[in-house]
């Protein structure tokens, strides 16, 4: 069985402007919900109090509110999670309590109510924790940024490592312009998805600026353009059935993981989208603006017993 | 020219078979089990508190499956976590407060597999439950209150030498003190720099007065701040013995934090309590006029305490002074080379201290560390002479090791500086359980659906990349199981994503393979091209995510550390089996035959 047979190379690089466009008007969007909503940050990084309680009987959300009010939290989030037996509490920090007891305090208000009140997951995060996590997960996206920049740099050229990351970059950005936009809760696993996107999309553009590489070395005669159409169409099918089948896994951690992994399943599936997309039609554009030539992989190299086997 | 060499193929089938080993444990599942252990430093686990506890269970009636001596405890496995919950109960009340029973989990794989070191993966909190806190400790108010004891200490030393100073103040993190002329300001320069060498020291003109400003050294600034931690740290490990839990974490993280991680703790209410206690400490005269009678009624005056020998000891109710006035307590050696502790108390706690001394020379103090109202003597010593200048020494009876326990006692009981839970974890017992047969489940699936797609569409060589893959799980889950790495819900996550991200290296392969054979290459020259070629890009594409799994785990915590090991690892394990495991079974099924016209790759 074969899906993807082409005859002849598909000629990418002609639909060059219609593609940047497209990625371009997609990024500004992206920025714009950005810009505007905002990332909805969970209590890893805002802090705050994150109550999962399961209960015998179908939750009345509206008691559970009342019993928060009268402890004084009327500003707290109730809302089911997954099934209508799990209640989601969410408390952001507060000045006047303090903090750590707080869960005990909701919970023994809950159980005198109702005694069937079971304790599923609770997550307190201190307002220093979270400014930490931000930085820290900053700092890890740059020296991401960087070591994949460097490693490609050495394997192949600087060209070649500066448009992989602007590809990235722009997946990355696009990933968080769904979590703006969607308002979806945007937690210490989402960023955990993102940086793995990272690393997961750049190894997209490694095949195909492989391939390039190869084509240079062999296709003396051709265009720039021959070389990377013809690249990408001979990549075209493992990219496809690659990601697919990344795909099925992810799938099932984002129909079967729960709602813990829901979010971050649901930022790689965005990312795998987008890094199919990005590193076709993103980094091989790029590749060519930043001119790209023959001359870049003159140094011959072993390229001549490449092609001959033993 | 598609054979490996003998050797080539051993070695692979040794990995397999050491991952396949390794992989075991985790089978067997877990039996519940109680662990005791003693408290004290001076009892040891051993073969007679192994039949003290066998006979106790005896009459109690409680069949136990197993018992065994490992490590400074005692572990009895149980049939059914009823009977372990009634053990734990039984055991508690008749080892008495020396002894801590906790519920605990034993692996159930046989013997011959443990001796090997082969254990199942270690879960995190998240899959198991348990409750993980992440405290701060607080620094400023461990530099302020050095420097608070400094200050008291500059005046009674100025004051001892009859230097003239017109005040003492603290601003923030640098003391002024104030002169009225630059003599006497020279004098008390000169003064200062001698007796504090963790200062430093400059003069400052301003209005008409003379000022020293008197600050701490960096070195000791970071000294103070390591030994706070230090101190904490033993506090809470002192704390959490006593919440019997099986397999407690405290560690430090960072420069002023300590993580603690109680698997399997669901009353957090109490961890809290316990961990958030203050413990202080006191200095009384021991009364040695009376002898102490273990279970008897203290006579008037006087109150009865155990020591950490077992002992005990009658001790006036008068208290000569507070853990307050303790400074710091380091482990050293007297003039004669002994074990000994030296003390250093504050201005105040000195004068007290030398009054005490002077009219009970011959007689015995005991310094007694109170935690939760109930007190314990830390140490008792004889008083030989008067002791002036806040400058105390305890030698005696006791090794390095002891002089260094009992040192971070006096000063957890002194100075431990306040701590802070800033963030707190609590998953329960019953999401511990949903989340692994959730992470269980869909890797399950997913593995399927990949599979299935795999052999449909590259048939023959479809079915040894997901053997391959099939082996590649197989060492991913040994090598976690050899470095008991913590497996999360998100590490989960990431076996199934490398699983999915595995499959690339075979697909590159095999199509490589396909582009070969459509070129018209005979199908051997085709499979080794394909393998050749594709290894390159398999290179370069796993070392990409490898960075990103490495930035991961250096700046991630907890959970996101969890699913980093799992990504690098993964991308190893990926690398051997794609490449080394299917292209020998490629070469054992189709390499052997030279006049090969036909491969089933679809």
């Amino acid at each position: 069985m074969e899906f993807f047979r082409f005859k002849r190379d598909i000629p990418f690089m002609s639909y060059g402007r219609y593609t940047t466009t497209i990625s371009l008007v997609t990024f500004l969007f992206a920025v714009f919900f950005l810009a505007t909503k905002g990332l909805n940050f969970g209590v890893d990084f805002t802090g705050g109090t994150v109550l999962e309680v399961h209960y015998g009987q179908p939750a009345e959300l509206t008691k559970v509110r009342e019993q928060l009010a009268e402890i004084d939290l009327p500003d707290a989030l109730v809302q089911t999670f997954g099934t209508s037996h799990d209640v989601l509490i969410q408390v952001p920090l507060k000045q006047n309590f303090a903090g750590a007891k707080l869960s005990e305090h909701v919970l023994e208000t809950l159980r005198n109510q109702d005694s069937s009140v079971e304790m599923r997951r609770v997550e307190f995060v201190g307002p220093q924790v979270g400014k930490d996590l931000i930085e820290n997960g900053a700092l890890a996206l740059l020296l991401v940024s960087i070591g994949i920049v460097a490693y490609l740099w050495l394997r192949f050229e600087w060209k070649f490592g500066v448009s992989a990351i602007i590809a990235n970059m722009h997946d990355v950005v696009i990933i968080l312009g769904f979590f703006a936009f969607f308002q979806w809760e945007f937690s210490l696993s989402v960023l955990a998805a993102v940086l793995a996107v990272l690393g997961y999309s750049v190894n997209e553009s490694v095949v195909v600026f492989d391939r390039i590489r190869e084509n240079f070395r062999k296709m003396r005669k051709a265009e720039v353009t021959e070389i990377i159409d013809n690249a990408i169409t001979r990549t075209m099918s493992r990219t496809i059935i690659t990601h697919g089948s990344t795909q099925m896994m992810v799938g099932a951690m984002l129909f079967l993981g729960g709602e813990t992994l829901h979010y971050f399943a649901l930022a790689l599936t965005i990312g795998i989208l987008f890094s199919i997309y990005s590193s076709v039609l993103v980094a091989s554009p790029l590749l060519m603006l930043l001119g790209v030539t023959r001359a870049d992989f003159i140094k011959p190299e072993k390229a001549e017993t490449d092609g001959v086997l033993p | 020219m598609n054979q490996y060499p003998m050797w080539k193929y051993l070695l692979i089938l040794a990995v397999l078979l050491a991952g396949l080993i390794y992989t075991l444990p985790n089978f067997y599942g877990e039996s519940p089990a109680v662990q005791i252990s003693p408290l004290r430093t001076n009892l040891k686990a051993d073969t007679a508190l192994l039949e003290r506890v066998g006979s106790i269970l005896n009459t109690a009636n409680l069949t136990k499956q197993q018992m065994e001596l490992s490590g400074n405890s005692v572990k009895v496995r149980f049939a059914d976590t009823d009977t372990q919950l009634k053990a734990k109960d039984v055991l508690q009340s008749q080892m008495g407060e020396d002894y801590v029973a906790a519920l605990n989990l034993l692996s159930r794989s046989p013997s011959w597999l443990t001796k090997l070191n082969a254990l199942p993966m270690y879960l995190g909190l998240d899959l198991r439950g348990g409750v993980h806190f992440l405290m701060q400790v607080d620094m400023k108010a461990a530099l302020k209150k050095a420097l608070d004891a400094a200050t008291g200490d500059i005046r009674s030393a100025l004051r001892e030498q009859n230097i003239p100073y017109a005040g003492v103040t603290r601003d923030g993190n640098v003391l002024e003190i104030k002169f009225r002329d630059v003599v006497a300001r020279s004098a008390g320069d000169k003064e200062i720099k001698s007796r504090f060498t963790d200062y430093m020291i400059n003069d400052l003109d301003e209005g008409g007065a003379y000022l020293l400003r008197v600050a701490l050294k960096p070195e000791a600034e970071k000294r103070i701040q390591d030994a706070a931690v230090q101190q904490n740290l033993v506090t809470l490990r002192n704390r959490v013995n006593e919440l019997g839990v099986a397999e407690p974490v405290i560690q430090q993280q960072g420069s002023d934090r300590v993580v603690v991680q109680l698997p399997g703790v669901q009353d957090t209410a109490r961890a809290k309590d316990i961990l958030g206690r203050t413990a202080t400490l006191e200095v009384r005269m021991v009364d040695e006029t009376r002898q102490a009678v273990p279970g008897g009624v203290a006579p008037f005056g006087t109150e009865m305490f155990r020591d950490r020998d077992g002992g005990v000891l009658l001790v006036k109710k008068q208290v000569i002074l507070t853990g307050e006035r303790i400074n710091d307590a380091q482990p050293g050696f007297d003039e004669n080379n002994n074990a000994a502790v030296h003390i250093n108390l504050d201005g105040v706690g000195g004068r007290l201290f030398k009054e005490a001394t002077r009219e009970n020379v011959g007689k015995r103090m005991a310094i007694i560390l109170f935690e939760k109202g109930k007190g314990e003597i830390v140490t008792a010593p004889v008083i030989r002479e008067e002791i002036g200048g806040g400058r105390v020494q305890i030698t005696g009876d006791m090794n390095t090791v002891e002089a260094q326990d009992t040192a971070l006692l006096l000063r957890a009981g002194a100075l431990a500086a306040p701590m802070e839970i800033i963030e707190e974890r609590t998953v329960g017992p019953s999401l511990g359980a949903d989340n692994i047969s959730r992470g269980f489940d869909s890797t399950k699936i997913g593995f399927l659906m990949v599979a299935a797609f795999m052999i449909v569409y590259y048939l023959m060589f479809g079915t040894i990349s997901v053997l391959a893959l099939g082996a590649n799980l197989l060492l991913l889950v040994a090598l976690l199981s050899m470095l008991q790495a913590t497996l999360t819900l998100p590490g989960m996550a990431g076996i199934a994503l490398t699983l999915g991200m595995a499959i690339d290296a075979n697909v590159l392969i095999n199509e490589r393979i396909r582009e070969e054979l459509r070129n018209g290459v005979t199908p051997q020259a085709a499979i080794h091209a394909g393998y050749d070629r594709a290894f390159g890009t398999i290179i370069d594409s796993n070392v990409t995510t490898l960075i990103a799994g490495i930035a991961l785990f250096m700046f991630g915590s907890g959970p996101i550390k969890g699913f980093a090991v799992v990504l690098c690892l993964g991308i190893l394990t990926s690398m051997f089996s794609a490449v080394l495991v299917s292209r020998a079974m490629v070469n054992l099924i189709y390499g052997r035959k030279p006049r090969l016209t036909k491969v089933a790759i679809g």
